[in-house]
């Protein structure tokens, strides 16, 4: 059986939590996912304002806190901390522990291969509304493959204390320690079915294990030392989920469920770039307080395609507020939605889309929110997006005079215009997977 | 009798691009028929009025006692484009539960 513990669900996620995976009790592998969808565009910025960067910044910090007790008590990390630039991260790493070894997986990054690409006649359709990439080939900023667990085993497979990736997949850091420690094999769909989905439950941290738990929540215990999640795996598959006996939160099937559905298509076709999970096969039972063990989990051969992570440059947008208070805010703030629409119209100023939500009101469940006739106070907040910046940077101006040349009672513009900020959208595309070559680094 | 879905089932919601994801689970094994029965995609859609323009998919997962729901077309563009202040649709979930279901 091995213990491996997912510290980090996201980059911006707790940054003790790591720290006590560690520190509580035993754990064999620290696996922490730092990229999300939009994550690569932002570090694809950094480095090109600075070649050294481009990785998250956070990791070889933590990395040198916990470096002499990972060599003491054997734990080895997997990360895909790299982002676009793993190399300068794993020499950030060796800078702060000098004493470990690290190991870089490369071949993710295809941001200079698009035109390769499209030269194949690979048309990268998005997955979601099905256009070709040559609409947006000159706004792109980062592509990356998805990479699967068989390149961060690889890696294991040398003896290496940090394994550092670039766009691996979510499940895949969870799932490697089991192909590097039981040597499962690339066609062991039911077992790698099984490490996927154990990656799945344990990608997001704490949020199987208490956090954001609709179930019997003002009880969970010691939301402040919430412990993340342990999966206790095994060499045919079975694996059990836990945390630190003490530690706070709550590891339970309800707590467990909820995880599995997060952000689920079709539950028999969870596609990964190891296998296909099916998750109308799994098995869960409460089998001690804070244990729930996981068999029965059946999966289907990986697909033939990879998907690719690409961000591109869409335009702008403004978000502002002010905040009307009793009586009749509802109504007040919206005839300054009004006269705000009214003014921007007469400036001649287009937009692709002004969305206007009254947060006291519906903002979160539109149609779907209970009645609130007569609230205390509204948020009024106004956002626009288009491709000309300087009819978004106007809009920003248009809110404040209200203060004294709209309805009566506005307050809350104590923070000023709101930004301008450029939009970094997300496109998925699929690409045969004999086009990406993984290689694996080891840097001293 | 009539009851809000919250009687009986808990949700966790979350995004995919412009579709966002509820997963309904019974709270015991016995509510998960009525489930079944009454959280139609057809009465989801209705549910949420406007802020769903697409389809509404549905998926079961008995094992777990529990549906997923695909809502399309549902946060304003998704991701970074979307203006809405939930354009994850993570409070989606929390409010299906006030929705009305008949259970024995």
């Amino acid at each position: 059986m091995i213990r491996i513990a997912n510290g980090q669900g996201f980059w911006g996620d707790w940054l003790e939590a790591p720290v006590r995976l560690v520190d509580q009790g035993p754990i064999d592998f620290l696996v922490l996912d730092y990229l999300a969808e939009v994550t690569m565009s932002i570090l694809q910025k950094q480095k090109q304002d600075d070649p050294a960067l481009g990785y998250a910044r956070d990791f070889p910090p933590l990395i040198g806190r916990l470096a002499r007790k990972l060599k003491d008590r054997n734990i080895k990390v997997v990360a895909n901390a790299g982002g676009v630039n793993p190399t300068a991260c794993a020499y950030a790493v060796l800078h702060a522990a000098p004493g470990l070894k690290v190991a870089v997986v490369h071949g993710d990054d295809v941001f200079h291969r698009i035109d390769e690409f499209l030269g194949k006649g690979y048309e990268m359709r998005d997955m979601e509304t099905g256009q070709a990439i040559a609409a947006i080939r000159k706004q792109i900023l980062s592509a990356n493959a998805y990479i699967g667990a068989f390149p961060l085993a690889e890696a294991l497979d040398t003896g290496a204390d940090v394994v550092i990736a670039g766009r691996s997949t979510d499940t895949a850091l969870t799932l490697a320690p089991m192909v590097h420690k039981f040597k499962w094999k690339a066609d062991d769909w039911d077992r790698l079915a099984a490490g996927t989905i154990a990656g799945h439950i344990i990608e997001c941290g704490a949020q199987c294990s208490g956090g954001n738990c609709q179930v019997d929540w003002e009880r969970i215990p010691d939301m402040a030392d919430i412990g993340y999640p342990i999966i206790e795996a095994e060499p045919d598959g079975a694996f059990t989920v836990t945390k630190h006996a003490n530690a706070g939160g709550r590891v339970h099937s309800d707590t467990v469920k909820e995880q599995l559905l997060y952000e689920l298509g079709d539950p028999t076709r969870y596609m990964t770039p190891d296998c296909i999970a099916d998750f109308t096969t799994i098995q869960l039972a409460d089998v001690d307080p804070n244990r729930v063990r996981v068999t029965g989990i059946r999966g289907g051969p990986r697909p033939p395609t990879l998907k690719l992570s690409i961000s591109y440059a869409h335009g702008w947008k403004a978000i502002g507020t002010l905040v009307y208070s009793w009586p009749q805010a509802v109504a007040k703030a919206r005839a300054a939605d009004r006269i705000v629409r009214e003014r921007l119209a007469a400036l001649g100023l287009e937009f692709e889309e002004i969305y206007t939500e009254l947060f006291g009101l519906n903002a979160c469940h539109g149609p779907a929110a209970p009645p609130n006739p007569d609230p205390p106070e509204i948020q009024l907040r106004i956002g626009v997006r288009g491709q000309d910046r300087k009819a978004v940077d106007r809009f920003t101006r248009e809110l404040i005079p209200l203060v004294l040349n709209g309805p009566p009672g506005a307050t809350g513009f104590g923070e000023g215009r709101p930004a301008v900020r450029e939009i970094v959208a997300y496109w998925s595309a699929l690409i045969p997977r004999e086009e990406i070559a993984t290689r694996v680094e080891v840097v001293s | 009798m009539k009851r809000p879905l919250g009687a009986i089932a808990h949700t966790r919601s979350g995004d995919k691009g412009d579709t966002s994801n509820i997963g309904v689970i019974a709270l015991k094994p016995e509510y998960y028929a009525a489930i079944v029965r009454e959280v139609t995609p057809e009465r989801v859609k209705e549910f949420f009025g406007g802020l769903v323009q697409g389809d509404v998919e549905r998926f079961e997962l008995p094992n777990l006692g529990a549906v997923n729901l695909l809502l399309h077309e549902a946060l304003g563009g998704g991701g970074t484009l979307s203006l809405r202040i939930d354009a994850q649709g993570k409070t989606y979930g929390a409010a299906l539960l006030r929705m009305e279901v008949e259970v024995d």
